[in-house]
């Protein structure tokens, strides 16, 4: 199990601000995971296709593709932020 | 090192106050305030809230300044952002850092404003005449991080 939280203009596109997913045993990364939401269709595959700017965090640390995910993680998907 | 995420605005003079005190070594404090713009992209704005990753957010803010520290010979630094509701000419944020000397100040300073504006997860939503948008990341800001690796 895994909290995946969504913030900013992702939130509002996705339509959800946070759930817990029960991944497949073979989603074990980043990329696994977004690929596998991705498969959701809609929004989500426009939102999180190849090319498309987003960031993720895993346990409130920036992560990459190919970062890897264990059970009980916080992950978060975000726009490029824009502070300051 | 004193990071804050907060609604209230804040007091420069005070915060730059605590900075200094009771450390007869600094020579040099070096600090910078950001402030909400009437216009964006030729755009007049109203007004923006600012959303952040609670948690995430501070960490990220607390190893900016880590690093820094370990780049440059500094004492401390503050670092202060708002989220929320904000108005053309309110405050946004702060970044202060003290030194013997101000060439360490400066140059941390703008380090630690140049990682905040890439790797501090804060998002800007602006209201104009049109409705509200939220603000896309700026290559510049890219690259303005970039120069330090």
């Amino acid at each position: 199990m895994l909290s995946v939280l969504y913030f900013a203009r992702l939130r509002d596109a996705l339509g959800v601000s946070s759930e817990r997913v029960d991944l497949p045993a073979d989603v074990n990364d980043v990329a696994a995971l977004v690929a596998w939401l991705r498969k959701r269709g809609g929004a989500w595959e426009e939102e999180l296709a190849p090319g498309r700017a987003f960031r993720v965090a895993v346990n409130q640390d920036m992560a990459d593709a190919a970062s890897a995910l264990r059970d009980g993680d916080e992950v978060a998907i975000f726009p490029p932020v824009t502070g300051g | 090192m004193v990071v804050r995420v907060q609604h209230e605005d804040f007091d420069v003079g005070a915060e730059l106050l605590a900075l200094r005190q009771g450390n007869p070594k600094i020579g040099a404090i070096a600090s910078f305030v950001g402030l909400v713009r009437d216009i964006n992209e030729g755009d007049s704005v109203a007004g923006m809230s600012l959303e952040h990753y609670p948690g995430m957010t501070e960490k990220a803010l607390a190893a900016i300044v880590e690093e820094a520290k370990g780049r440059w010979d500094i004492y401390d630094a503050v670092v202060i952002h708002r989220v929320g509701d904000l108005a053309p000419t309110d405050q946004i944020v702060l970044v202060a850092v003290s030194s013997s000397h101000r060439g360490e100040a400066f140059a941390a300073c703008e380090f630690i404003m140049d990682y905040l504006k890439t790797r501090a997860p804060f998002w800007k939503r602006e209201q104009t005449a049109e409705g509200a948008r939220w603000v896309d990341a700026r290559e510049s800001d890219d690259k303005a991080a970039e120069r330090w690796k």
